[in-house]
């Protein structure tokens, strides 16, 4: 059971499998460990983005592509739900179509660059999906007619997934279960059987042919196999996955913006996560999303207790603002992917 | 060897690229109500199209030479507009005087220390980043993404957040006019410093023994080692001048727009990489036509449809893609 779930790709590790447990266990359970508004937007954000990150790893960990454009299938999920539901209003089949027209976009706009860009270089690829997604987040902003500009959208849902709604009488273990602690159900759930189905994308023969292509492209398609044509699928793959990740996120927050799912900064978060979680493992987005998300939320309120503390020093106030955690994360990034290019994953398989 | 493809050659056998300006500037003319118009965004593209040549030069060298695309230099284009700044606002008495000497007087050591310190970071990053990972482009293309958010990020802690006015000396604001024609004196000397660069690029790649060098480099690097020249130190000598540039071209457009902030490097890169995509990676004659033809699509398209610029440019850029899938001038090697 266990061993198919995971396809075989067990975590290896002691100390590892101790940590995805808990991960697990806390996010399953998050509504009733971790009550709260904050906390539970929090594990949400943590599923949306193991989600996000895993699907990055499917091509720069696993195909050995650097995308910069995954955002921007993120965003196309997440502004599929958003207008199909201010539009055509909150209804079940409103979302079904949004998601249906977003998921088809993406599969169209992935192949297409892929066909105009894969046969290349990396970096040739690198360059233009770092453009396209600049102009599709311009496109975005400007076309707020459709889009909501820079304001976003804000909607509402289906009755069952609004915080208003109560399922039952009762509290159940304290906590009363409302419609926001349903829609926090299905991002995990959705969340956990994509992340299991990437799982076994990566580890099926097609998978196998994506690592060899990584490896070496030239020798994998002397054996005869066209790496154009699977790096484009692995790349369609990936952008369905990250638009999944985007609907769910829509699902969740009730609102879709550029700040939330188009900036380039996003962009930057999912590189950090997958490079200091482990490329090319899919349990280094999991611990990756899970410790870069706490952090992003909980970290800096630590690192405004220090900047506060250090007042009077030169410069050491900057260097520890809270807003300057992304400096120390990149300096972290650099040494991973000098030191330690499998990451967190790849130290903890290494200890054992 | 019919094979054999400069990196820089303008003046070769393959000109069709070089009409394209013209005949884009002259498809425009109909479109644009007034001549007057015309003349103004015209100069107006050219002088874009040169900053942006200025900038990008640099980074498509280094790759043409040593097969690394710096995702981070952006961030040296946006040094080199703090450094001019620092320089510039105490300056501030000399800059907005009516006197053209004091404007250069404080301009010019702006500038100087402005690539002085981005050549110098350049050398640095070349040496501490970039070094180890040589051939290895994923881990090219991470080491220095990673590179630019700890730059942008130094930036925050010693200029803070705040976007900074940065305003024009005074004898180069307004603009000439000629009858009904006016024309942005800035925009003048973004011109002539652009063709400057060019011009000197030009020279020092075709006329002097390490531009020879440097061109032998980008041919076959292994076969210019194998005849006893050092080509690591024409390397580091590449990405320092590169990134000086950068630092020029930086202190250029901040002067543009007259303000400078964090992001400013990293929004105009977009522009520099589809200007790189649409030259062919490598080559600076590419290059130069493909800043210019960017600088002018972008003024004309975004006077008659300006929801749509930026659009523009990666409309051109996939029109000539599918018309040179490897760019205006690709580079042999590759």
């Amino acid at each position: 059971m266990i061993r198919q779930l995971l396809s075989g790709d067990y975590p290896r590790s002691r100390a590892l499998t101790v940590v995805l447990l808990l991960i697990l266990a806390g996010l399953a359970l998050a509504p009733f460990v971790f009550p709260g508004t904050r906390s539970l937007d929090v594990a949400a954000k943590v599923c949306v983005f193991i989600l996000l990150v895993a699907s990055y790893d499917l091509l720069l960990g696993y195909t050995g592509i650097v995308s910069f454009a995954h955002t921007m299938f993120f965003g196309i999920g997440a502004y599929g739900i958003a207008i199909a539901a201010s539009r055509l209003g909150p209804t079940w089949g409103s979302l079904a179509l949004g998601s249906l027209a977003a998921l088809v976009c993406s599969a169209l706009l992935s192949l297409l660059i892929g066909i105009l860009s894969l046969r290349v270089k990396t970096i040739f690829f690198a360059m233009i999906t770092l453009a396209v997604a600049t102009f599709f987040a311009i496109l975005a902003s400007q076309l707020s007619g459709f889009t909501g500009g820079e304001d976003g959208l804000t909607y509402k849902l289906p009755e069952l997934l609004l915080p208003g709604t109560k399922l039952f009488e009762t509290p159940l273990f304290g906590v009363e279960i409302n419609g926001k602690i349903v829609s926090y159900y299905v991002v995990f759930f959705g969340a956990a059987m994509l992340f299991l189905a990437l799982l076994r994308v990566v580890n099926s023969p097609f998978g196998r042919v994506l690592q060899a292509i990584r490896e070496n492209d030239f020798r994998a398609e002397a054996i005869g196999y066209r790496s154009v044509i699977y790096r484009s699928v692995a790349n369609c793959v990936a952008a369905l996955a990250a638009s999944a990740a985007g609907i769910l996120y829509a699902l969740w927050l009730r609102y879709a913006g550029p700040d939330t799912t188009l900036s380039f900064d996003i962009m930057v978060d999912i590189l950090l996560i997958v490079v200091i979680g482990g490329m090319g493992t899919m349990y280094g987005a999991v611990v990756g999303a899970t410790l870069f998300v706490i952090a992003q939320n909980y970290l800096q309120d630590l690192m405004k207790l220090a900047s506060d503390a250090a007042v009077g020093i030169p410069l050491l106030p900057n260097l520890v603002h809270p807003d300057r955690w992304l400096l120390w994360l990149g300096i972290l990034f650099i040494l991973s992917v000098y030191r330690f290019p499998a990451g967190i994953v790849g130290k903890l398989r290494a200890g054992k | 060897m019919s094979q054999t493809k400069d990196a820089l050659r303008v003046p070769g056998p393959d000109k069709i690229p070089l009409a394209l300006i013209p005949v884009i500037a002259l498809a425009a003319l109909p479109l644009i109500p007034s001549l007057p118009t015309w003349v103004t965004l015209t100069v107006a593209g050219l002088a874009m199209g040169m900053m942006i040549f200025i900038m990008a030069s640099g980074l498509t060298l280094v790759f043409g030479l040593m097969d690394v695309m710096n995702f981070a230099h952006g961030a040296f284009i946006t040094i080199g507009a703090f450094v001019a700044t620092s320089v510039l606002l105490p300056l501030a008495g000399w800059t907005q005087t009516d006197s053209l000497w004091m404007n250069l007087a404080a301009l010019l050591p702006a500038i100087l220390a402005a690539m002085a310190v981005t050549g110098a970071l350049g050398l640095a990053f070349e040496r501490v980043i970039i070094k180890p990972v040589y051939g290895q482009h994923l881990k090219q293309i991470l080491i220095t993404m990673g590179g630019l958010i700890v730059a942008e990020q130094s930036i925050h802690v010693i200029w803070g957040p705040d976007i900074i006015a940065l305003s024009k000396p005074a004898t180069l604001r307004g603009s000439f006019i000629f009858g009904d024609i006016a024309i942005e004196k800035y925009r003048v000397l973004a011109v002539i410093v652009g063709l400057a660069v060019f011009a000197a690029m030009f020279l020092v790649l075709n006329r002097t023994r390490v531009g020879l060098l440097i061109r032998a480099g980008v041919e076959d690097s292994e076969m210019v080692e194998s005849l006893g020249y050092r080509i690591r130190r024409v390397f580091i000598g590449v990405f320092t001048a590169g990134s000086a540039l950068a630092g020029l071209g930086g202190v250029m457009w901040a002067l543009y727009q007259e303000t400078v902030n964090s992001a400013m490097g990293m929004q105009v890169m977009i522009l520099i990489f589809i200007v790189i995509i649409i030259g062919g990676l490598g080559s600076v004659g590419g290059c130069f036509i493909g800043a210019l033809l960017v600088g002018l699509v972008a003024n004309y398209v975004g006077f008659l449809a300006p929801k749509i610029a930026l659009g523009s440019n990666i409309l051109l850029m996939v029109l000539i893609l599918l018309w040179r899938p490897q760019g205006l001038y690709p580079v042999a090697k590759r």
